[in-house]
């Protein structure tokens, strides 16, 4: 490694910068107040809760983050815990039809839910008549092909001596997994939460058909009703939205990016 | 493992199982060891996830397959059989024809030039230099940040008026392209924006995948006096071929499906060119037909033909995925 480290830097920084430069355009807007929003000036302003004030509660978006934060954290919750259910099942147990339940499951991820939006609409609002309400964007995305093959892999990489030992000291399957396969999963459970937090707060295709009423909408298509409002769209306080927007994904990556990166390293293995 | 398939004549279900039970023991093969019994057990631990797959998953899949078949309006309730005419006249549309056209060009250069502006990236921010963690936070972030966000956020900065774009450009060298309106700088900003917004995403899994591969590996090649260049493309690339499959699988799946938020705040689909908006893709397509247009039927047919190229992806990743696989040990 006697190479010179600089052009490495160099080119790192770039394109950092690069990449970090919309956002951080969108984060100098947020600061700035009236005519210095639309001007070119780069200079940070003052203006960051005075802008954010007038998304919050006068276009709602306080509203919208809850709901958003609500649906996320509770379809981030339940696709963890049913993915991990059924990967206990395929692993540690022998039943008729495994094969092809496994194989039932691992379809679904040809089936992506943009394409059903047609008849899903139709089953959500028709039949169960969940248009307007939160459940028509939890219920439909509880379960999770990734989370099954995700926490399967990972249980079939711990060794089954464990397994066998947990037994023979008399404990269940619920109490092997709740003494043994979580303590060892923490990185795979991490990195589930990552994508599913990401995935479900990015939603916007969904959201944007079934959600009619604007108090339960979430934030993503929220966040289009305030570049809509009239002919003059108030950019510091919309810049102001994308960026409060950005923060809760932002912060449950930082926190768990470390078991992110470990559990697709392991995951990766075999 | 063959031995019980052709020994005797016995029905499908009990050579499956005999065919489950004989396979051979191999490491890993963790789903053949039976640690815990009880029959209905395992089907309460999979009745969750399979109840919610199959109510909304297989169902509406069969509903979209079969309203495929039905000129139908979700607005006026009614439906008339058609049979495969709606698949006729798409297939033979120009309009649908250019949507398709652009919408793989656009896949096709998201995923690559994406995929290698990653790969690039990554392999620079694991090198052992000083920062190197600060760099992979800096390159991973975008990640958090989705379609719709990238969207406003581009749609401001390009903003013919008061984009700072445009201010930059008409103060200094006096043009103020108007972005939004030109058919090949709307299609080119969309990729863009689509590009930089992957970046993050696959970085995080380059990264993971590079930080796998064994350092004796590399040492070796440099011991053999292969220059940087000739060790990562010979012997490092290799080494993260099942990563790219995956990649290129997530990859063209996003640039399908996530691109709409993007497209639906950053350009409408427009502007028009030809025959359709230049940066109508498939699914925003699918949008406007069924639910601004409430051509139901028209839409759960672009549905299906839509799932069939998915559904050709996924077996491509699966097949080729699993056997390009190389392993440092």
């Amino acid at each position: 490694m006697a190479r010179k480290a600089w052009p490495v830097h160099l080119i790192l920084s770039v394109a950092a910068l690069l990449i970090a430069s919309p956002l951080l355009f969108a984060l100098i807007k947020a600061t700035q107040a009236g005519q210095q929003v639309v001007g070119p000036s780069l200079l940070p302003g003052t203006a960051f809760f005075q802008n954010l004030g007038s998304v919050w509660t006068s276009a709602g978006l306080g509203r919208y983050m809850l709901n958003s934060l609500l649906v996320t954290v509770t379809v981030t919750f339940g696709k963890t815990v049913l993915s991990v259910l059924a990967a206990l099942a395929f692993v540690y147990f022998r039943f008729p039809l495994k094969g092809l339940v496994f194989a039932l499951v691992l379809f679904t991820l040809m089936l992506p839910t943009e394409l059903l939006i047609i008849a899903l609409f139709d089953l959500v609002s028709g039949t169960f008549k969940w248009a307007d309400s939160s459940a028509a964007i939890i219920v439909p995305f509880l379960a999770s092909a990734t989370g099954v093959f995700l926490f399967r892999q990972h249980f079939m990489n711990i060794p089954h001596s464990l397994a066998d030992a947990a037994r023979m000291d008399g404990a269940g399957p619920l109490t092997f997994l709740t003494r043994v396969l979580v303590p060892m999963s923490w990185n795979t459970i991490g990195a589930m939460a990552v994508i599913q937090f990401v995935y479900v707060w990015d939603q916007y295709l969904w959201p944007l058909v079934i959600m009619q009423s604007d108090d339960k909408q979430v934030v993503q298509v929220g966040l289009r009703r305030l570049i809509d409002v009239g002919g003059q769209t108030d950019w510091g306080a919309v810049m102001a939205g994308a960026i409060v927007t950005v923060v809760p994904p932002l912060v449950v990556f930082t926190v768990l990016q470390e078991q992110f990166s470990r559990g697709f390293a392991l995951g990766q293995d075999k | 493992m063959r031995l019980t398939r052709s020994s005797r004549p016995l029905g499908f279900w009990t050579r499956w199982r005999a065919g489950q039970a004989a396979r051979p023991a191999v490491p890993h093969a963790a789903d053949e060891h039976a640690t815990f019994r009880g029959v209905g057990l395992p089907w309460l631990f999979l009745a969750p996830t399979l109840a919610i797959l199959a109510v909304f998953l297989y169902y509406p899949a069969l509903r979209t397959l079969r309203l495929s078949l039905y000129r139908a309006n979700i607005i006026l309730g009614n439906e008339q059989f058609v049979g495969l005419r709606q698949f006729a006249d798409l297939l033979t549309s120009p309009v649908y024809r250019q949507v398709t056209v652009q919408t793989l060009i656009f896949v096709g250069l998201v995923t690559v030039l994406g995929l290698l502006l990653a790969l690039g990236l990554a392999w620079l921010a694991s090198r052992p230099i000083r920062g190197a963690r600060v760099y992979r936070l800096l390159l991973i972030y975008p990640y958090a940040l989705s379609p719709a966000i990238a969207g406003t956020i581009w749609l401001f900065l390009f903003n013919p008026e008061i984009g700072l774009v445009n201010t930059l450009l008409g103060s200094t060298i006096g043009v103020r392209p108007r972005w939004l309106d030109s058919p090949l700088m709307a299609f080119s900003l969309v990729t863009l924006a689509a590009i930089w917004k992957g970046v993050g995403y696959n970085v995080v899994f380059y990264l993971a995948a590079i930080q796998n591969v064994p350092g004796e590996v590399t040492e070796a090649a440099q011991i053999d006096g292969a220059s940087p260049w000739q060790s990562f493309w010979q012997v490092v690339f290799p080494l993260l071929s099942p990563m790219t499959f995956f990649l290129v699988f997530t990859n063209i799946v996003s640039a399908l499906f996530d691109s709409f938020g993007l497209v639906d705040i950053l350009t409408r689909g427009g502007p028009f060119y030809g025959r359709a908006g230049i940066t109508t893709f498939l699914i925003y397509q699918l949008y406007e037909d069924g639910f601004r247009n409430f051509r139901t039927g028209a839409a759960a047919t672009q549905a299906v033909l839509m799932l069939l190229l998915v559904g050709v992806i996924t077996l491509l990743q699966f097949r080729y995925g699993n056997r390009r696989v190389h392993y440092g040990a």
